[in-house]
């Protein structure tokens, strides 16, 4: 047997039984050839397709017409519009995950205490979690619905509205907070999820060895807790990021990036560059550039994470 | 003293807190549930009504003659079933190869296979698109606009998740076990078909039912490959209640709670174990 087994104990090959094979042996690629194969054909290939696509130059039909080097991404640069939809992408993915962050603590601890009706609340907020985004989207879009939206009659009731009308999503800034709160809302079940196995992950004696040393309430959380939870902390913040920042069903549904290209994120641009615009060579640059983004994410993960462990 | 009822006093709180929560989260739902209920002209009042005067429940009926529903439903499940088991068939082998033998090239196998997790269609969707074009170019049978291209963009970005948790699974379970039954006379299909799958079968439930609410719910790939009506999946077809010039808000969300409600059962059954697979290994 040329593989050494993985733990629990390792034997020497030489006193492992002999064993009957029926099949020669091929090695790994029997085994993992076919999840490659799929790899390959549907995330490798389309990596190098898209990266291929912006330094072409695509005719509005689709059909390359030739090499124009870096052309697309010079004109993507030159987008009147394109500094507004970076910062708007930054503020869209620092904002909506530190708030996601800080709200999931409070949610975590919440779940990590004992109290009566616990497990439906833990069952409520899988729900979002388990929809579809787009239908969520699409359901808080109703309920802002400039005329007919539920949000309107309860802020009139709670008197914080004048008139019984205001249209939250054609205007750009109302619009972009909203759409803020519905990613907050998505991203809070898993966030939350992450957290609260961290801070079951917490051995429960180490609470009884500060209280000797006088850390209690808050003092026991901000000195003991949140330094425990670090590594759950990271997984989540990382993790949604990535989410946050490739966040496209919500956008669609309630504003299609719009008024103009007004609540636009760089991930919603380069599909309506693509699809609506018909400018396939500068969506692909669009593409290679959120790319870099969420690869930098990613080495950022492996970083902070241990993944050899498996 | 308040030193025997403060517990009791604090359970009440959190109690009440934990409902707000539930509240919270469940609102739109819940709106979700109203609208599908209420009566088309009941929808067009300015400032809006909690409640509808009456419910017409009728409308979780019409709405199957008013859209192709049916369709879409046959959509979504042909996508998901299918994209499901071809996550297993391929998942499977690899993951107890993995969990089992040292071979060359397997942590370069786990770190491909953790980016692909990382990387979701949404980043890839312009090259995915362009590739399905250029095969469908020569095959037509597999190009966009197929259930073909839509089951294995599906199955491959869920490969990681599926693999993952299976090594972890696979991990836990003795190679004693598997060599005491071996020793036994068991071929080796045998011990893996009556020991090894059996005591991993949470992990496999996991990643099945996993994939499975993925691919229900996934959009901007069924939005980009499936241009015509008759393969679009729930989650695209709703979206086409939207039309130019009214909307038919309760059949679109007569639709949504049809989509949503059994996954929402679905993932609360493996709802323990998804942490971590969702995680990567990255927390215990």
């Amino acid at each position: 047997m040329s593989q050494a087994r993985v733990a629990p104990v390792d034997k020497p090959p030489a006193a492992a039984p002999p064993r009957r094979r029926r099949l020669p042996d091929l090695g790994p690629l029997p085994w993992i050839g076919p999840a490659l194969l799929l790899i390959f054909a549907v995330v490798l290939w389309p990596t190098f397709e898209m990266a291929r696509t912006s330094v072409l130059e695509i005719s509005r039909s689709g059909l390359a017409k030739g090499f124009i080097g870096f052309e697309n991404f010079e004109r993507l640069l030159a987008d009147p519009g394109f500094m507004g939809i970076l910062t708007r992408t930054l503020a869209w993915v620092v904002i909506v995950v530190s708030v996601t962050i800080l709200v999931s603590l409070a949610l975590a601890s919440l779940l990590n205490a004992a109290f009566p009706g616990r497990r439906l609340v833990r069952w409520a907020l899988i729900v979002p979690w388990a929809a579809s985004v787009v239908m969520t989207a699409t359901i808080w879009r109703w309920m802002l619905d400039g005329f007919y939206g539920i949000i309107n009659r309860i802020l009139l009731d709670l008197g914080l509205l004048s008139g019984p009308i205001n249209d939250w999503l054609g205007n750009p800034s109302s619009a972009f907070i909203w759409l803020m709160f519905v990613a907050i809302f998505v991203s809070l079940p898993f966030t939350t999820y992450v957290l609260l196995a961290g801070l079951q992950s917490i051995p429960k004696d180490i609470y009884e060895a500060g209280e000797v040393d006088g850390a209690t309430g808050w003092h026991s959380y901000v000195s003991l807790t949140l330094p425990l939870l670090r590594p759950a902390l990271l997984v989540a913040a990382i993790i949604n990021m990535i989410n946050v920042f490739n966040s496209f069903p919500i956008i669609w549904a309630m504003t299609r990036g719009g008024p103009g290209s007004l609540t636009d994120t760089t991930t919603t641009y380069m599909y309506k560059l693509a699809f609506q615009l018909l400018d396939v060579g500068q969506s692909a640059a669009m593409a290679v550039v959120n790319f870099g983004v969420i690869l930098l994410f990613v080495l950022l993960y492996l970083r902070f994470v241990d993944w050899r462990r498996a | 003293m308040t030193g025997v009822r403060a517990p009791t006093i604090r359970k009440a709180l959190l109690t009440g807190i934990g409902v707000l929560v539930a509240f919270f989260f469940m609102a739109p739902y819940i709106q979700m549930l109203i609208t599908a209920l209420s009566p088309a002209d009941e929808l067009v009042s300015v400032p809006a009504n909690y409640l509808p005067s009456r419910f017409e429940f009728s409308n979780f009926i019409t709405v199957w003659e008013e859209a192709p529903l049916w369709g879409y439903l046959r959509s979504s499940l042909i996508i998901s079933i299918l994209a499901t088991l071809l996550v297993l068939v391929v998942s499977l082998p690899a993951a107890y190869y993995t969990a089992r033998y040292r071979y060359r090239g397997r942590l370069l196998f786990l770190l491909l296979v953790l980016i692909t997790q990382m990387f979701a269609p949404t980043a890839l969707v312009i090259g995915i698109y362009r590739e399905f074009v250029a095969i469908g170019s020569v095959f037509p049978a597999a190009g966009v606009n197929t259930y073909f291209s839509l089951i294995i963009v599906n199955a491959a970005f869920n490969l990681a998740f599926s693999t993952w948790i299976m090594v972890a699974y696979f991990s836990t379970i003795p190679v004693e076990l598997e060599e005491a039954a071996s020793i036994d006379g068991a071929s080796r299909l045998g011990v893996l078909r009556r020991v090894t799958l059996p005591l991993a079968l949470p992990g496999i439930i996991t990643a099945v039912i996993f994939t499975f609410i993925a691919a229900w719910n996934e959009f901007v790939i069924a939005l980009t490959l499936a241009q015509s009506a008759d393969i679009h999946p729930l989650t695209v077809g709703v979206t086409t209640f939207i039309g130019q010039y009214r909307v038919e808000w309760q059949y679109l969300f007569t639709s949504s709670l049809i989509a949503i409600v059994p996954v929402v059962i679905l993932f609360i059954i493996i709802e323990k174990w998804l942490v971590g697979g969702l995680t990567a290994g990255s927390i215990k």
